[in-house]
């Protein structure tokens, strides 16, 4: 209760709690978490900072609109298992989100402290609340209502497919979620790295969702093991939800990028993080020996930052970050970039590739770079990057990381030829609904928005859930 | 899908069963020649799907990396798919110690686009050495879209030529090179083509599947004679479904991905320098983990 006796001022005048993390010399040559997470005491004392607003704006800037006051105010009471169960009424996977959203962007920005002061540190709260719900062990399961009688496929276990999977269960469906890959998870088990989360968190949060009844068929590859029309037509799926993820990565399309060395982000991350190739020969999957090595990653995203952050991990002598803009334009969020600065990580900013040299067994010995200057801002309001005249030079490097984005995969639209997409290639929905251009078939996260974050996934597969419930026990009224 | 071990959970709601390991079956498994083994699987989606052309990704062990192998056949009746392996890294000779009753890991496919099959006319199936197991199920789907089928199936010497009475069933005319002449004709499968083109018959479709070198030689003897030719492309894989970018190929000069665009490609078009110098990348840890596996296969024969 002494929460009740503090003041707003005093309140106001405790600092945010710093989230203790791993020293960066001794980070930079593992792959363990960097954030350590809050103690109690560091919760509860952050947790003492939220003067509970009468109308959070917090709660609006959050795509599932977590209840942010009431399980703030949970922590600082000490009631943290109340605030898991809190956080989950929106949230499927809070401590994934609590490690990777974009809290700055989103619930943090708009906290009304940042007016005078920092804000309240939700996401570390968040991820406090999650960790010690799943360290105590009493993980509570929600609710599930009674059977339906209706089947859902769910495409995908990443994000989207995870957090639409969950809603449909918990409202009596009966859900089964089809993986392409042997692991569950999607990009949180392949993309993200072990050092910004660990595996064994997405593997806590999906044997819940087996025990809410959730049947998860790994090895199956949409539209080639199966197809949209035989589960809705033969497999007996009343809908389909379709969150697949931005598959197919985009190359610069310079000379010299199928050179030796020269990766993309996701055979890179994948090799490393579902393959656990930095375990190599213990696991058999290997990867390039980074070793002293010069590795340059291309790109400013935060896929770019857990890229070259592993690069060093794995012993690279200089890991860069190579990006044509200027830092101020960078995608990534700022504790990403702040992290690897601390872990020696090298930015060479205004920097183009033109081409990749390599020896004459084509492995990759260079990156030939054009230095930029800022113009005037583009269509995007970012100041446009100029060539500086005969600025031309050779990154000497050993291998080359592309983290420029990617595009759709192909393997849907082929197969399902009824499924609209865009220009891009990804799939047009309502987005009230997430309904695709096919009865009884829906779609989000990175296949509609190409590459978001995981939180807009999540929100996305969340949208789609009611409409799925509703529209199916709509027909069941009707 | 049977090839998952079910439990079913509760009493109340039978249709909640959770998987607890997808494994999948081993149904038979034998050597067709020394190091090369025919094994069937257990995987009835795929057999029900796969096209010729197609493969699937592999995974042996828990620890195991992701292997592509094309189907060579399948029994949509029976839910098995057959794969023929030859022993060459850790993974393939991991995969070749399996018999009938094993399990193996993880299985997944048919992936890469199937063969584009039509009546050319007068169509010309090579394999070499365990390329052959490629071939076969080509050479099949062309005989039945009504074409003139000729296969030439080429190994280093006798004991190592795989399904001759298979390809010779489906075959208007078959044939088997040897290298070192102990069995049909003494010489490259190039050779036989060559002496077939020179014969004067005329043929419209060549299949080539087998090392590069004899796919970039067949590349060779058909170009200057215009005949529409195709190899099957083999880069190193990590997903198998286009999402990482690895098994990129140059055709054209231009970045296909052999996992989704391919596997198979117009021979004429195709950069094999590239790809067999992108596929020496990991030679030194192929050379490690297989070297580790054998001593360890050998400690395990002392005990």
């Amino acid at each position: 209760m002494e929460q009740q006796s503090i003041t707003t001022k005093e309140r106001l005048a405790i600092p945010r709690q710093v989230m203790p993390a791993q020293e960066p010399d001794a980070r930079s040559k593992n792959f363990r978490e960097v954030n350590l997470g809050y103690t109690p005491e560091l919760a509860q004392k952050e947790a003492l900072r939220c003067i509970q607003c009468k109308d959070p704006a917090c709660i609006k800037g959050c795509p599932v609109n977590i209840k942010i006051d009431q399980f703030i105010k949970m922590i600082a009471d000490g009631n943290f298992l109340g605030a898991a169960k809190k956080i989950k009424e929106d949230s499927v996977l809070p401590a994934v989100c609590g490690r990777v959203c974009p809290q700055e962007d989103q619930c943090e920005k708009v906290c009304v402290l940042t007016k005078k002061r920092e804000s309240v540190a939700i996401g570390n709260l968040e991820r406090f609340a999650a960790d010690y719900e799943r360290e105590s062990g009493n993980i509570e399961l929600p609710a599930v209502q009674a059977s339906t009688g209706k089947k859902v496929a769910i495409i995908g276990s990443g994000p989207a497919g995870l957090s639409c999977a969950n809603d449909l269960a918990q409202l009596g469906h009966s859900v089964t979620v089809f993986e392409a890959l042997h692991e569950l998870g999607g990009v949180l088990m392949y993309g993200i790295p072990e050092f910004r989360l660990p595996k064994t968190i997405v593997q806590t949060e999906i044997e819940g969702m087996k025990k809410l009844g959730i049947t998860f068929v790994p090895n199956a590859v949409a539209g080639r093991s199966v197809t949209v029309d035989e589960l809705l037509d033969e497999e007996g799926f009343d809908a389909v939800f379709i969150g697949v993820g931005a598959g197919l990565p985009w190359f610069m399309g310079i000379p010299g990028e199928n050179l030796v060395g020269v990766y993309s982000a996701n055979e890179f991350l994948t090799r490393v993080n579902l393959m656990k190739s930095y375990d190599f020969p213990e696991s058999d999957t290997p990867v390039f020996n980074c070793q002293g090595k010069n590795v340059a990653v291309f790109g400013g995203g935060n896929t770019a930052m857990d890229a070259v952050r592993t690069a060093k991990r794995l012993g690279a002598e200089h890991a860069y970050i190579v990006y044509r803009r200027s830092e101020a334009e960078m995608p990534a969020r700022r504790e990403e970039v702040h992290h690897a600065k601390e872990e020696g990580v090298e930015f060479l900013m205004l920097m183009n590739p033109l081409e990749f040299v390599g020896n004459d067994q084509q492995w990759l010995t260079g990156a030939k770079c054009l230095k930029m200057e800022l113009g005037e801002p583009d269509d995007s309001g970012r100041r446009r990057p100029v060539p500086i005249k005969d600025s031309e030079f050779i990154l000497p490097i050993d291998m080359a990381v592309i983290s420029i984005g990617n595009g759709s995969n192909p393997l849907i639209k082929q197969t399902t030829p009824d499924i609209n997409v865009s220009k891009r290639d990804t799939i047009v929905v309502d987005i009230n609904t997430m309904a695709t251009s096919k009865e009884n078939v829906y779609a989000g996260g990175d296949i509609v928005t190409g590459g978001a974050t995981v939180i807009l996934a999540m929100g996305a597969g969340r949208t789609a859930a009611a409409a799925i419930h509703e529209k199916l026990m709509g027909t069941i009224a009707s | 899908m049977v090839s998952f071990r079910l439990t079913i959970k509760s009493s109340e709601s039978p249709s909640s069963y959770e998987i607890e390991e997808p494994m999948y079956k081993i149904v038979s498994a034998q050597f067709l020649a020394e190091n090369i083994k025919k094994i069937e699987i257990e995987a009835p989606r795929i057999a029900k799907k796969r096209k010729a052309g197609q493969f699937v990704m592999i995974r042996v062990g828990q620890t195991g990396e992701r292997v592509p192998l094309t189907i060579a056949g399948s029994d949509p009746e029976k839910g098995t798919i057959t794969i023929i392996v030859q022993g060459m890294g850790k993974s393939t000779r991991e995969l070749n110690r399996k018999e009938a009753g094993d399990t193996i890991n993880d299985i997944v496919g048919p992936l890469g686009a199937p063969s584009h099959i039509e009546n050319f006319g007068t169509a010309v199936s090579i394999g070499g050495g365990v390329g052959a197991a490629i071939a076969y199920p080509t050479a099949v789907a062309l005989k039945e879209a009504g074409n003139y089928v000729i296969t030439i199936n080429g190994a280093r010497t006798k004991d190592l030529v795989i399904l001759e009475n298979e390809m010779s069933a489906v075959s208007d005319e078959a044939y088997i090179t040897t290298d070192d002449g102990s069995y049909g004709f003494h010489g490259f499968v190039t050779q036989k083509l060559q002496e077939l083109i020179d014969s004067g018959k005329k043929i419209d479709y060549v299949l080539a599947i087998g090392p590069i070198p004899m796919m970039k030689a067949i590349a060779e003897v058909t170009r200057p004679y215009n005949i529409q030719t195709v190899v099957s492309l083999n880069p190193i894989m990590v997903d198998g479904t286009g999402m990482c970018g690895g098994c990129r190929v140059t055709v054209n000069n231009e970045i296909k991905f052999a996992c989704v665009d391919g596997p198979e490609f117009d021979a004429h078009q195709v950069d094999f320098k590239n790809l067999t110098d992108r596929n020496k990348i990991y030679l030194p840890e192929e050379k490690q983990s297989a070297e580790a596996y054998v001593h360890q296969c050998n400690l395990q024969k002392q005990v």
